[in-house]
């Protein structure tokens, strides 16, 4: 493999192999949609996509700008409202698999898209959880992908929008969930997971090119290295391909609407 | 029966200064043309209640119609921020905005057990989430069968709620495909309801037995107001306009520009500008 290729290639591609062909995946907008779609496009076909406004079974050809455009009801096996979405399909657990991207996340892997700064004096003022709080719960598992930075992955989250390993530990059982939660985080520098006891998220593969001081540079923790850590395989020329067809195909459509 | 009438008769007759109002849709069927006539009749002190709120209820609160807002989410979808609701809440401009925060499994519950004439509605749901220490609303419930312990949180029921949908016959019933959110929930739920549709059609011919029509004695007002889910979608009639998601981030920006856009298109513009917006001729 002699192709360049970004981090962020990296870091999409390292997300799509998370899931396989037997996943039915919630799928968030933004990063993780472009995952789960280069995995439908590569090695998972059969992948049932799930998107919050009710589209079931959906293959897009080009990446949704938002989480209801028109290109996933098209191509849907079906469509159904939102309040069946999330009680018969979501909450009935039927959904092995919830991905999701957030803008800040601690060391347990719960995420913050609601505030910074108090609640009700916030220093910025983000969007809100959507469908995450319930997501992070009902869903089989969680993956999680997003740029390590500093400003994103802190030490202390001042608000939980939704709840990965809580505390750490056992934390999840003993507020009742039979769910396993946040299983793997894919980042542009690394993939981490939680350790099987402490729930600390861990870093368990280094992508090509990278060093650890980088990794830790652009944390807001200490963060912890699996001894048997490993390098992630860079991108395949199928993986790349794919990837930079849908980009491109996506960003046509967007400025031509 | 719904009455068959004028986009502003529909919202002078049924919307009155501080009333609750949705204006539902999951970024499909957005009544953007009922939002603009909302904000030139000049309403004031509305609570605005709905899932997604995204550029029409960034234009209602930077309008300073609003002193409230029940949401779940409130973004531009894929761009990022609404600037004109992060500076009301941040900054309290042009007023300061009472929010009532829940997530779109609590709030989708809310609105199916405002249909259903319930108190409230309930979920397996907000566990080890925030939003129940900052939301009074949110709270417990215990299953009275199994001991099980579940969120509850009261249910919606607006004085007004706003959809768009696909087309109406002459009577006044309503057929509505493709992403249909909680429209029907919405519809139901509320004291009095207006349905913006793309076309008056003769035959409301359902596609099926099994489609989502909403019988003309269920809802206030109809009115043919096409182009009017701009620069939301109509399935089947117009795509989403993303360009134009994506050049709001720029205009909502700033107070001056927000307001200039406002003025422009609003306070200057009528039912029929959506027509062009969809590109037909007025």
């Amino acid at each position: 493999m002699s192709s360049e290729f970004t981090p962020t290639e990296m870091m999409t591609i390292a997300a799509s192999r998370a899931l396989t062909n037997d996943d039915v995946c919630f799928v968030g907008i933004g990063a993780p949609s472009a995952a789960c779609n280069v995995a439908r496009l590569t090695h998972a076909p059969d992948i049932t996509l799930i998107y919050e406004s009710g589209t079931i079974g959906t293959r897009p050809d080009v990446l949704p700008l938002s989480i209801g455009d028109g290109e996933l009801c098209d191509t849907a096996q079906f469509t159904v409202s939102v309040p069946e979405m999330f009680r018969y399909w979501l909450q009935g657990g039927r959904i092995t698999t919830g991905f999701l991207g957030g803008a800040q996340i601690d060391r347990f892997a719960n995420l913050n898209t609601t505030v910074v700064g108090e609640y009700d004096h916030p220093k910025v003022r983000l969007p809100g959880g959507g469908g995450a709080p319930e997501i992070a719960s009902n869903c089989g598992q969680i993956f999680i992908t997003m740029a390590l930075t500093n400003r994103g992955f802190v030490d202390h989250l001042d608000f939980i929008t939704s709840m990965g390993h809580g505390e750490g530990g056992d934390h999840r059982a003993r507020l009742g969930m039979k769910t396993k939660g946040p299983s793997r985080v894919i980042t542009d520098l690394c993939i981490l997971e939680p350790d099987p006891v402490t729930k600390e998220l861990t870093v368990v593969s280094i992508h090509q090119g990278v060093s650890r001081k980088q990794i830790q540079d652009n944390c807001g923790w200490p963060i912890k290295f699996a001894t048997d850590l490993i390098e992630t395989p860079a991108p395949t020329d199928t993986e790349l391909l794919v990837l930079r067809d849908i980009n491109a195909r996506t960003k046509k459509a967007h400025e031509a609407a | 029966m719904a009455r068959l009438c004028s986009l502003s008769q529909a919202v002078e007759e049924n919307l009155r200064d501080g009333d609750s109002v949705a204006l539902e849709g999951f970024t499909h069927l957005i009544p953007y043309a009922a939002g603009h006539e909302i904000i030139r009749q000049g309403r004031k002190e509305l609570f605005l209640i709905r899932m997604t709120p995204d550029i029409i209820y960034d234009q209602l609160i930077g309008a300073g119609a609003a002193r409230g807002m029940k949401f779940s989410w409130g973004g531009n979808p894929g761009v990022g921020s609404l600037h004109r609701f992060r500076d009301a809440v941040e900054n309290q401009w042009p007023r300061p905005l009472e929010i009532e925060e829940h997530s779109h499994a609590a709030m989708a519950n809310a609105y199916e057990a405002g249909a259903a004439n319930l108190p409230f509605a309930t979920l397996r749901g907000y566990i080890g989430a925030d939003l129940p220490k900052v939301n009074a609303n949110i709270r417990d419930v215990t299953c009275p069968f199994t001991g099980e312990v579940l969120a509850a949180v009261p249910s919606i029921r607006p004085d007004v709620s706003i959809i768009h949908a696909q087309r109406a016959d002459r009577q006044g019933n309503v057929l509505i495909e493709g992403i249909i959110g909680v429209q029907k929930e919405a519809i139901l739920a509320a004291k009095r309801s207006v349905v913006t549709v793309e076309e008056i059609v003769d035959e409301l011919s359902p596609p099926s037995s099994n489609s989502v029509v909403l019988p003309s004695w269920a809802i206030s007002c109809v009115v043919h107001v096409p182009g009017g889910a701009f620069p939301s979608y109509a399935h089947g009639y117009y795509k989403r306009s993303n360009s134009f998601y994506i050049a709001w981030d720029k205009i909502a920006r700033e107070r001056d520009s927000f307001q200039a856009w406002i003025r422009q298109n609003v306070m200057n513009g009528s039912p029929e500008d959506f027509l062009r917006h969809i590109g037909k001729a007025a």
